[in-house]
């Protein structure tokens, strides 16, 4: 195995909702190595986002609550005063974000923004910065970089302004990056050309990646391991390949059946019963998918939900996985009624 | 750019005619003229002479042609005569402006002074104590009318620590163009500038803290600190310059708008500017010099909106027109 890059160990992000702190990262342990795409997926709203600020150190600090471990270099990035956290934002870890229509400042120019993080990581002359940053123009896949150097965000379409947030993140040279739903809200074509964009800069640069998106054609294409959420848990861990051929944890398996998967088919879509719970409203106790699959006996789940290793190098969450079964597929073979709990 | 300023120039002058026209047809429709208020109950002047005289001053004649003759004359300077001062409105404003300008310019500058580093502090650290002082000042200034904390300043400041003169705008007893000229001028500017300041200034705190707070939640402040950017550079470097915009815009109708608008600290300090000669016109029905005035003030607030106009389309690229 390649060395670890990046370290996240029980890390629990709260929020203070009127006066109460309420975890929507839950005690979350991952491991990116070197040159490893790690995609995050899940619904809205079970904590992706919020773990991929947390290890940016990005959440407001007024009404956030960190705990655990996020090991980067060396050191945990949770314990880092603002000015070491400087030192290693935008030089080591690279952020992608998720709408480029808001993700640049509207009154600078696109060569000036690019520019911004070498002027605090890199001691480079005005003249080998703007060199630099027409060759990273260049390399995200924008042909008139000379012209776009000097333009305004406003100028641009979204792709261009994604290419260039792409841009800014791998500005330094970062050994890890972390991209928020980078084509969420791209149109699909452009998706498309973004993507192909991520894969070839993965395969020159050698960087990790956390790729968090919930869009699972994204993460067939690109990852190398997969870490499903929900309600601010790892469910399941596995390689890509055996997480789609061999899917376990109930909701890993309720999501790649929502997928459709045959266009002549007249076959009712698979939805996930009910939503996820918001923060303040969720049992913490138990099976926290148990709710979304009425179905299942309450004594098929355990009563701390641990994590397995099912097979080598593949881990899930709660012993419910092994009598799961989707009630169309077994109408008429027992009773079951449906609940939107 | 030169363009654009060329072809803002320009759409200026359809509003200025539509503002001189306006003016003109509102005194023409105020009741009587220049004749009746001279004339009438003269026992000595027949209706045939002062029908002569009307004749004479091109009153008979069509309001096109006489608004024509005001306008040409007034583009000239000559806003004819007034009639309480039995001199011309020219030389009567051009008296006044001097006191008026200074007056306005360092208001303008102090209204500036006071609320941008009371936004910033306000926006940058909500909810602290600075921040609730802040606005429970701006609640409290927002709440009083000028001419009340005008009185006041006068009471407290002139009155009872004698600290400033409380009339005029200069000792009548220096020589002008000495020294002690200026700085006599500049104790008479004090109590005005501040009255006018610390009340006039509060809108734009309030703007600036909102603004601030506003730009703080946006998406490119993220981006902005994924780069590692210590963060008193991601306030100035990026939340302030998208902040200042607004304010930065609002600076050319703000200088502008104070020419005509300084009424009532002028009448409650006696300070001789336009504010102070408008009310005085106007209670004495010196109509010329009112229309003068109103033309004045008028052209100033078109004036300003094109500066700000300009100005806005030089510190934001999204507004710039090739």
């Amino acid at each position: 195995m390649k060395n670890p890059v990046l370290e996240i160990k029980d890390l629990r992000t709260s929020f203070n909702i009127k006066g109460d702190y309420y975890a929507a990262v839950d005690g979350v342990s991952i491991t990116v190595h070197e040159n490893e795409v790690v995609a995050i997926v899940g619904e809205s709203g079970c904590g992706k986002s919020a773990l991929a600020l947390s290890v940016m150190g990005l959440h407001e600090q007024k009404n956030t609550k960190l705990d655990g471990q996020v090991n980067f270099g060396g050191q945990n990035l949770l314990t880092l005063t603002r000015s070491r956290l400087d030192k290693v934002r935008g030089k080591d870890i690279g952020m992608i974000f998720q709408d480029p229509m808001t993700a640049l400042n509207p009154l600078a120019t696109i060569g000036r923004q690019i520019e911004e993080p070498m002027d605090y990581h890199m001691k480079l002359s005005a003249s080998e910065k703007k060199k630099r940053t027409l060759e990273l123009l260049r390399r995200v896949g924008i042909k008139n970089e000379q012209r776009v150097y000097e333009q305004y965000p406003h100028e641009l379409s979204g792709g261009m302004r994604q290419r260039v947030v792409i841009a800014i993140a791998l500005a330094c040279d970062p050994v890890l990056l972390l991209a928020d739903e980078p084509t969420t809200a791209l149109d699909v074509t452009i998706q498309a050309q973004i993507m192909d964009l991520m894969k070839e800069l993965q395969n020159q640069m050698k960087t990790g990646i956390i790729l968090i998106t919930h869009d699972l054609g994204v993460v067939a294409e690109m990852a190398d391991r997969v870490v499903v959420m929900y309600a601010g848990e790892v469910v399941e861990i596995a390689d890509v390949k055996e997480l789609f051929e061999n899917p376990l944890h109930p909701y890993t398996r309720s999501l790649l059946n929502s997928i459709p998967s045959n266009m002549e088919s007249k076959e009712k879509l698979h939805v996930i019963d009910g939503i996820v719970p918001s923060l303040q409203n969720l049992d913490r106790n138990g099976c926290r998918f148990a709710p979304r699959i009425a179905w299942i006996p309450q004594e098929d789940h355990e009563e701390t939900p641990e994590m397995h290793e099912a097979a080598p190098n593949h881990f899930v969450r709660c012993s419910c996985y092994k009598t799961f079964y989707f009630p169309e597929d077994r109408v008429g073979e027992r009773e079951y009624v449906a609940t939107n709990s | 750019m030169l363009k654009f300023i060329l072809r803002r120039t320009l759409l200026m002058i359809p509003q200025l005619i539509l503002l001189s026209l306006v003016i003109f047809m509102l005194a023409k429709a105020m009741p009587g003229d220049a004749i009746t208020g001279a004339f009438m109950g003269n026992p000595d002047a027949t209706p045939e002479q002062i029908e002569k005289i009307r004749e004479k001053f091109g009153l008979n004649d069509p309001w096109y042609v006489q608004y024509g003759r005001w306008l040409g004359k007034a583009v000239q300077g000559d806003f004819g005569m007034s009639y309480t001062h039995q001199q011309p409105v020219t030389t009567l404003i051009a008296g006044r402006v001097e006191n008026t300008v200074l007056l306005s310019l360092f208001t303008a500058i102090m209204i500036y002074l006071i609320a941008i580093p009371l936004g910033i502090i306000a926006g940058r650290w909500t909810d602290s104590w600075a921040d609730k002082l802040i606005v429970t000042y701006n609640y409290v200034a927002f709440a009083t009318p000028t001419f009340v904390f005008a009185l006041l300043m006068l009471f407290v400041f002139a009155f009872v620590l004698g600290w400033f003169p409380y009339t005029g705008s200069v000792d009548i007893k220096i020589e002008s163009g000495t020294w002690a000229y200026m700085v006599s001028r500049a104790e008479h500017l004090v109590l005005p500038v501040m009255s006018g300041a610390i009340i006039g200034t509060v809108g734009t705190i309030q703007y600036l803290r909102n603004d601030i707070i506003d730009q703080k939640t946006k998406e490119y402040i993220k981006t902005a600190r994924a780069k590692g950017v210590p963060e008193g550079r991601v306030y100035s470097r990026h939340i302030l310059r998208n902040s200042l915009l607004p304010i930065a815009a609002f600076l050319g109708y703000e200088i502008t708008g104070l020419i005509g608008g300084s009424v009532f600290i002028e009448t409650i300090f006696s300070y001789q500017g336009l504010g102070q000669l408008f009310i005085q016109s106007i209670n004495l029905r010196d109509f010329t010099v009112v229309t003068a005035l109103v033309l004045i003030s008028g052209t100033a607030v078109v004036v300003g909106t094109m500066l700000s106009d300009i100005i806005l389309s030089l510190v934001d690229p999204r507004i710039r027109i090739e």
